[in-house]
């Protein structure tokens, strides 16, 4: 059941490199913390009560609702126009996406370790670079929050493989999320917002040598 | 004392951000640094004693910490002058205290953590406090500068927080559960090297935005060159030394297993890379603080160079990002006056600065001297140990590189220096410059004697504690 659910995430990543309107990538991000929710539920059968509670209300409340909730606040408050405004043309980045999902199952192929669920792995990582590959492919700032929200769900899978042994890395990754919620959307979403008015990286590219 | 001084940072803190009163501001700040002193001495006499489970002051951090105590305090001095010049807001000089003692602190507890996962949160908390610093201005360069500086160092922090799970699956198998870096030393040859492989390079990779090192330098210029010049000296000084801690406990760990060799090689390359970006940088820089920050990248791939090539570079590294330490905090301490002077950090806006400020003239001109490790100062002691270790290594090509790239950095960094103190301005209105007291230089003065001092006459405790910090390594 996991690892249908890790699969369904996956492949929410080929539709996210797809993806023409930032509404689309919410909406993606929503559907990932759902799943990361259900997958938190199951992979997390050995640690006590309490902190498995915490640990999906976190992934409901901040990865599901708030953060993407919030962000769509910000889009409309900001008038932010709707288009993910690629460098590439969608088709490079699907492929792309694929080659990098194909290159993480290779790799995971190469590790004889039986401690390790291979779908955890091949999914965190394959989140990771594909979060990294939209950031340098994405021209909004937005977008590239949404990105780092990406890579920080590979991430949140990737404590999953050890959060029955060290439940403390799981809620150290809690307050990564936290932290970066707070800091990079709160204050300088906000802040942005007040001194740009269309808030696109090519404003943001003063400093240089 | 650790938990204590933490409390008491959080409450100066929390009192310097809601008190406007400008006389509680200052007495407050005189008290942490008082405060800060103690803590430093009191963990120089409990060396090696476990704190509170997680906090353990071994010699490399006693060494990082002094060296952070001796330059914290003429730190709040230049922040005081530079806050009292510019007429700040009671709000804004709040928050601007405020934030640089919760940085100041964290990166003390990132320094005597002795879990990889602690020492983490702590490096969290410096992007949070240095965030706050870079934006101090609240204009858009600044806004840019801290959009670049938090998300670089977000995605940084991500991937030390995925090292730390790779090192945890090799944990998980070798049998150890606790993220304490002497429990990982004592079983570090049970450790898979696979997951080991990966791990450095996540932690590692993570650590160069802090430290100022090829892939991920590019933040830290950006925030040195935003930040007031205070804050800048404490970014590229005592920062990136935290940068140093947490990738040399990290390879002392490795260090100890067979893929020893692999690693060095990792460091190497980001260490030639490091200096080589510096070079491309220096030789056609304009603007004089983002200068003085592509130095610190060139510093920061020496001390590198020196940890990756080990038996006397391991302690040519250590004395070498000291001396380091006290080196570049003077020059940008005195970067303020020369902007008081020119209010301008454009090469092309300066000039003749022995006319204006002579003590400042002398300070950048001996600043230049002990920057690029010509004899009378003390990198040239560490860096010429660096270079004999290559030798020694039998590393021949990497060193002529290395020697060569140098060479073309003294060029760059001389020829704006020179330009500075040297060369008439382009437009200069007399009237406006301000009498700059000598006095502002004394601390610069006494910095640069004390780099000087420790590399020729090093004091016997001093010597010690490096070669403790070595052990750590073999």
């Amino acid at each position: 059941m996991s690892d249908i659910l890790l699969i369904i995430f996956a492949i929410s990543l080929l539709f996210m490199s797809i993806a023409n309107r930032i509404f689309t990538y919410l909406n993606i991000l929503i559907f990932q913390g759902f799943i990361l929710f259900g997958v938190t539920f199951l992979a997390l059968s050995e640690i006590n009560t309490i902190n498995l509670v915490l640990i999906l209300l976190e992934t409901i409340v901040f990865k599901a609702i708030a953060v993407p909730f919030f962000l769509k606040s910000i889009i409309k408050r900001n008038k932010i126009t709707r288009e993910a405004e690629p460098y590439l043309p969608n088709f490079v980045s699907l492929i792309v996406v694929t080659l990098i999902i194909v290159i993480t199952i290779m790799m995971s192929s190469q590790i004889n370790d039986t401690n390790l669920d291979k779908t955890i792995f091949v999914v965190s990582l394959s989140n990771l670079f594909t979060g990294l590959y939209l950031i340098v492919s994405r021209k909004k700032i937005i977008t590239h929050v949404i990105a780092y929200l990406v890579i920080e769900n590979g991430v949140f899978i990737l404590s999953l493989a050890v959060g029955n042994e060290m439940p403390m890395l799981v809620n150290l990754g809690i307050m990564l999320d936290i932290f970066a919620s707070v800091l990079i959307l709160g204050i300088f979403l906000n802040k942005i917002g007040d001194v740009l008015k269309d808030p696109d990286v090519s404003q943001l590219r003063n400093l240089k040598d | 004392m650790a938990v204590i001084f933490l409390i008491a940072t959080l409450f100066i803190g929390i009192l310097l951000y809601f008190n406007k009163n400008t006389s509680v501001h200052y007495s407050f700040v005189v008290l942490y640094a008082v405060l800060l002193c103690i803590f430093g001495v009191y963990e120089y006499y409990h060396i090696n004693e476990i704190e509170f489970q997680f906090f353990k002051p071994d010699s490399l951090s006693v060494i990082m910490l002094l060296a952070l105590c001796i330059v914290s305090i003429p730190a709040f001095y230049h922040a005081y002058r530079y806050i009292v010049t510019r007429d700040e807001t009671p709000r804004s000089r709040g928050l601007f205290f405020a934030s640089l003692i919760v940085l100041i602190a964290a990166i003390c507890m990132a320094y005597i953590s002795n879990n990889l996962a602690v020492m983490w949160i702590f490096v969290e908390i410096t992007t949070l406090s240095a965030s706050a610093l870079i934006y101090h201005h609240r204009n858009i360069r600044a806004l840019e500068g801290v959009w670049k500086y938090v998300f670089i160092c977000a995605i940084s922090i991500t991937f030390i927080y995925i090292g730390i799970l790779f090192l945890s699956l090799a944990m998980k198998e070798a049998g150890i559960d606790a993220l304490s870096f002497d429990e990982l030393m004592n079983h570090a040859g049970k450790l898979d090297p696979f997951w080991l492989k990966l791990a450095f390079l996540f932690i590692f990779t993570g650590f160069t935005a802090k430290m100022g090192l090829v892939p991920m330098y590019t933040a830290g210029i950006d925030a040195k060159d935003k930040a007031p010049a205070p804050a800048g000296a404490l970014l590229s000084s005592i920062l990136m030394n935290m940068g140093f801690v947490g990738i040399y406990r990290v390879y002392a760990i490795i260090s100890k297993t067979e893929i020893q060799q692999w690693a060095s090689t990792v460091l190497i390359i980001s260490a030639v890379l490091s200096i080589f970006v510096a070079t491309v940088y220096m030789t056609h820089i304009k603007n004089i603080k983002r200068m003085f920050a592509y130095s610190s990248i060139e510093h920061m791939g020496i001390v590198l160079l020196g940890l990756a090539v080990g038996g006397i570079g391991i302690y040519a590294a250590i004395l070498h990002i000291v001396l380091h330490t006290f080196v570049k905090p003077a020059l940008f301490f005195q970067f303020n006056q020369v902007y008081r002077v020119y209010q301008s950090k454009s090469i092309y806006d300066v000039g003749h600065y022995f006319k204006y400020n002579k003590a400042g003239a002398i300070v950048i001109l001996l600043g230049f001297i002990s920057a690029t490790a010509m004899p009378p100062s003390g990198l040239f002691i560490s860096e010429f140990l660096v270079f004999q270790s290559l030798f020694e290594a039998h590393r021949f090509i990497i060193l002529l590189v290395i020697l060569i790239l140098l060479t073309m950095i003294i060029w760059g960094f001389g020829s704006n220096i020179f330009k500075i103190l040297f060369t008439p301005p382009m437009i200069i209105i007399k009237k406006q410059i301000p009498r700059i007291s000598p006095w502002d230089s004394v601390s610069q003065y006494a910095l640069l004697a004390l780099a000087v001092y420790l590399a020729y006459i090093p004091p016997a405790m001093f010597v010690q504690l490096i070669q403790e910090a070595v052990k750590l390594i073999q």
